[in-house]
């Protein structure tokens, strides 16, 4: 349960997919400029990452890993190719099941559910998770079972969720500021997002 | 054979390099783009490897243009995708493997790098091969060229060195000099391409945002 906890803590701030390892960058730089829409696009990331990184854990660890679908077999070097599929799946499927079920939701998130099929953030969540299904189970960032996985992914939702609703509304305030003529749209985007990060380094030293 | 390096051609290859450039303008790939760089040695390799993915993706993708469905197409596309970003990876393990170590997960990312998606959908998906191809290597090296300038500061500033040659002599640190820490950290790549954009955009009031 500890174990659970302090994964779930340190994906949130210390490994932020943003901050840290700036995972979904292009979608966070593109839709992030009102709290709305970057609200909904931070959900429907969290909610995909929450279905998807089980859902490779159980890949990866049954079929993926040597000896585990036939012994004496490595198939890891077809990781790339079924993660991908999985998501791509899986966000078509989350897309028809949210259409049928909740039309109110869905008219939300609109045009973002097909785009995280492309999202760095969630690839990444799934690969970090392949690269710490290994590590001792000790360590504070291992993933060594099902519930791991979901904690992970679950952390990592949410920091991003919060990394883009910070962004968005600094983004809505600046709105209004007299920024140099070349710097504005992107340029000082860049600039708030690494004195963001700066911001978010002091995490770093959290002990968990 | 004359009209594969048509004046037109040369501009699908080129204008991805300035005008047109895939990271500061149209703010694609971005993601590798801060975390590959704090070192020359792997963002060459990585801009590399996307210079090559992108141009074989656009390539093959181009070539079966007609015949994928267009409902399924980005299923497709990513297929196309991740087999030869498998392939690189595998052939960056075999030839260059710490270099590929230090890549980590960011080879894999590829796969879902906005730049690739992005070109397949707006380029290749109505143009013939060669141009796709073209268009492709263009934008690669577009990218590549923003990682090496950001990877040169980075390193030069952060630990004094280019591809692990000591630039800044030792009497520069007897004298109290000391190497910016923080240019090592990710938040300063954000803050360089920041730079580089902001040099762009003064030098060219076109790409300015009202």
């Amino acid at each position: 349960m500890e174990h659970l906890l302090s994964l779930f803590v340190r994906s949130i701030f210390v490994d932020n997919m943003i901050f840290a390892f700036f995972l979904g960058m292009c979608s966070y730089i593109a839709v992030s400029k009102n709290v709305k829409t970057a609200f909904g696009l931070g959900i429907a990331v969290t909610f995909v990452l929450v279905i998807t990184l089980p859902v490779n854990y159980l890949l990866q660890t049954k079929i993926l890993a040597a000896d585990a679908l036939v012994p004496g077999v490595d198939l890891s070097f077809l990781s790339f190719i079924l993660f991908i599929a999985v998501i791509a799946g899986i966000v078509q499927l989350v897309e028809m099941v949210i259409e049928r079920y909740s039309p109110s939701l869905y008219a939300s998130l609109g045009i973002f559910l097909p785009l995280i099929a492309v999202n760095c953030a969630i690839m990444g969540g799934s690969l970090f998770m392949q690269q710490r299904i290994n590590l001792d189970p000790s360590n504070t960032q291992a993933i060594s079972s099902l519930a791991d996985a979901f904690a992970y992914a679950l952390g990592s939702g949410i920091g991003w969720l919060l990394a883009i609703v910070g962004l968005a509304a600094i983004r809505e305030k600046m709105a209004y500021s007299d920024v140099p003529a070349p710097l504005r749209g992107i340029g000082i985007t860049f600039i708030t997002v690494g004195l963001m990060a700066i911001a978010f380094m002091c995490f770093s030293g959290l002990k968990l | 054979m004359s009209s594969l390096f048509s004046k037109q051609n040369k501009e699908i290859f080129s204008t991805p390099l300035g005008p047109n450039n895939p990271i500061t303008i149209q703010v694609l790939g971005i993601c590798s783009a801060l975390a590959v760089t704090s070192k020359m040695e792997p963002a060459i390799v990585m801009g590399l490897s996307v210079a090559i993915i992108t141009a074989f993706s656009n390539f093959v993708v181009s070539l079966i243009r007609k015949t994928i469905p267009n409902r399924i197409r980005i299923i497709v596309q990513l297929v196309v995708v991740a087999t030869l970003v498998t392939i690189v990876s595998e052939i960056l393990k075999a030839v260059a493997y710490d270099v590929s170590v230090q890549l980590s997960v960011y080879v894999g990312l590829i796969i879902t790098n906005c730049i690739l998606m992005g070109r397949l959908e707006a380029f290749a998906m109505s143009h013939a091969p060669w141009e796709s191809f073209l268009d492709g290597l263009g934008n690669g090296i577009g990218y590549a060229k923003i990682l090496i300038i950001v990877a040169f500061f980075r390193e030069l500033l952060g630990s004094g060195t280019l591809l692990d040659f000591r630039i800044i002599p030792q009497a520069f640190y007897n004298m109290g000099y000391i190497n910016n820490g923080l240019m090592l950290m990710p938040p300063m790549a954000l803050i360089i391409i920041a730079c580089i954009i902001w040099f762009q955009r003064s030098r060219n009031k076109d790409l300015q945002e009202k």
